[in-house]
């Protein structure tokens, strides 16, 4: 009978993935509802001396899957370490960031292990013996309670939402034989943004610009820089050409859940509320008194943008000065 | 090059979602139906190597009647021909039912390569490409912005957060888009004219020899068991003043003092 609770983390040149905490936070405090065991795992190449940071959330057990063939993540080559990993762990519960990469692995593993997938969660509710998801559809203007009717069940968590909690447990680290086996992809090259932009999925906070930005970024970047967040932009605003893809928030492009969302000059388009929210709290910038941006935020200025975000970085480089 | 685009028909991104009778579905009637965004990408990703390397553009969809606008959509915007799966069995199938369905259509269409979104902008599951790939034992890329043909692979560069990775496949393989990749056409009035005369096989799940009792909403091994809005935010404080130093000053003290964020 398959039992006890399974981590997946994630890690990048050897630093986790915030969500990785997350993850193991929230599967230890599964594995206590459940009255099961949690495992966890760290997969890559050289890794082994970061496991121990794991320990503070309070796994039962760390697997150290490391193995050079997996210094770079492939689907292929992750999938059949996993696969095999949990095959002889048999949880009945696997939890994962729902990352661009968690999303891949998890797709796949589901497939292979025929395992019922709940999607970006972003809540695991604790019933009778048995676990409900939350999950955003239609792009977050549903939210759907959903339950797995398979014995093992997938969860991919949704980064930025679920809290980091530590707790205090006797932690077996193990480093199991890995067997790569069949790959078919390669990864024959990497390119990362220069300097220390913030990715928006995992960004506390962020300052967004829109159609009302007329494409000057300037001061929008100038606020996101003064409280250290990242800068997001919404479809009109990638259509013009004025902000890369890899910045659009909304139901076609990312849909983040920052502390903080200050949205400048976005008139608040159905499909960009559906990408932001699950924001904390959402500050709403905008000439146009009616725009439908104040009925989904929390505060609210009616005002130029190319006036108002001036003086609220210089308010806030006040506070922090 | 045989390509097959796996597509599906979504509510448009600009409708209005409402929770429906029964509490896990949504209302249906006065949606506006589209391809899916990124299955728009696919099709002309599709087409733009069938115009450079030749072959054949084939479009699977699985889905109701209506479904057929969508594969008509992609017939018009050039694609060779169509597969509709259309069986009310296999209505409500979850990803994994839902990728078994597809993958037993593609093991009777000749393919090379797969392209499909890297979700639907529905249920936002990002799941049925990777099983596609899964069961027809083909490796994936997902989340592409580029795509070069090589010699019998494909190098594509993907997303992932804060930067992009090159990742190259050997041939069969699966690739979903991520915005970025191209600009997708318009169907031309004599595309949408020549897309009536294009050839659409209709399939029903007994033609591709699958279980009905392993298919449809009452075999979902996720089960909606309740939909709900998101949660209403308290009414908007408006945040007044002479200036717009003075309007910004009270909001940096408010959320410095009273909500402690900043």
């Amino acid at each position: 009978m398959a039992q006890g609770v399974f981590v997946i983390t994630e890690q990048r040149d050897g630093a986790f993935r915030k969500v990785s905490f997350e993850a193991v936070s929230e599967g230890r405090r599964v594995a206590d509802g459940l009255g099961a065991d949690l495992t966890t795992v760290v997969v890559g190449s050289g890794i082994e001396g970061i496991a121990g940071e794991l320990k503070k959330y309070g796994p039962d057990k760390i697997l150290v899957a490391d193995d050079t063939a997996l210094a770079d993540y492939t689907t292929d080559a992750y999938t059949n370490v996993l696969a095999d990993l949990i095959q002889s762990t048999d949880p009945a519960v696997i939890i994962l960031g729902a990352t661009v990469q968690g999303k891949d692995l998890s797709a796949r593993l589901a497939a292979r292990l025929d395992a019922g997938l709940a999607m970006d969660c972003t809540a695991i509710k604790l019933g009778d013996g048995n676990l409900t998801f939350t999950r955003p559809m239609f792009g977050g203007k549903i939210f759907a309670d959903v339950e797995i009717e398979s014995s093992l069940q997938i969860v991919a968590i949704r980064p930025n939402v679920m809290d980091i909690t530590e707790a205090s447990k006797d932690c077996t680290v193990e480093s199991p034989a890995v067997q790569v086996g069949d790959v078919k992809t390669t990864v024959a090259g990497k390119s990362m943004d220069t300097g220390d932009k913030i990715e928006l999925t995992e960004a506390d906070i962020i300052v967004s610009g829109g159609r009302g930005s007329g494409g000057e970024f300037g001061t929008i970047e100038e606020l996101a820089a003064a409280l250290g967040g990242a800068v997001g932009a919404s479809r009109s605003a990638v259509d013009e050409g004025w902000r890369p893809h890899s910045d659009q928030v909304g139901q076609t492009g990312k849909v983040v859940s920052p502390m903080l969302y200050v949205a400048c000059g976005i008139s608040g388009a159905i499909q960009h509320l559906a990408g932001m929210s699950t924001s904390k709290y959402i500050v709403a910038i905008n000439k146009d008194p009616e725009a439908p941006i104040f009925s989904k935020a929390d505060f609210g200025i009616v005002g130029d943008l190319f006036e108002v975000v001036p003086a609220l970085s210089e308010e806030v480089k006040k506070i922090k000065s | 090059m045989e390509i097959v685009v796996l597509v599906k028909q979504v509510p448009d991104t600009e409708s209005l979602i409402e929770i429906a009778g029964d509490g896990v579905s949504i209302k249906t009637q006065d949606i506006k139906w589209v391809m899916n965004p990124y299955d728009e990408l696919a099709v002309e990703e599709a087409l733009q190597i069938r115009e450079a390397q030749g072959g054949a553009v084939t479009v699977i969809s699985m889905g109701p009647q209506k479904a057929l606008e969508t594969i008509r959509t992609a017939l018009a915007m050039g694609a060779d021909k169509g597969v509709h799966i259309n069986d009310p069995a296999a209505e409500g199938s979850d990803a994994l039912a839902t990728a078994k369905i597809l993958s037993a259509a593609l093991k009777e269409t000749p393919f090379d390569l797969i392209i499909a979104g890297h979700r639907a902008v529905d249920e936002d599951n990002y799941q049925v490409a990777s099983a596609v790939a899964e069961y027809l034992g083909i490796p994936q890329v997902s989340m592409v912005v580029k795509a070069e043909l090589l010699d019998g692979k494909i190098r594509c560069h993907r997303t992932i957060e804060g930067g992009t990775v090159v990742v190259e496949a050997g041939l069969p393989a699966l690739f979903t888009t991520q915005r970025g990749l191209n600009e997708p056409r318009y169907a031309s009035l004599p595309g949408i004219m020549k897309a009536k005369k294009k050839p659409v096989d209709v399939k029903t799940i007994a033609d591709l020899g699958i279980d009905p009792s392993t298919v449809g909403q009452a075999n979902r091994k996720v089960k909606i068991k309740g939909m709900k809005l998101p949660p209403d935010r308290q009414a908007v404080r408006m945040i007044d003043g002479e200036s717009s130093q003075e309007k910004a000053a009270e909001l940096i003290k408010v959320l410095h003092e009273e909500i402690k964020i900043i």
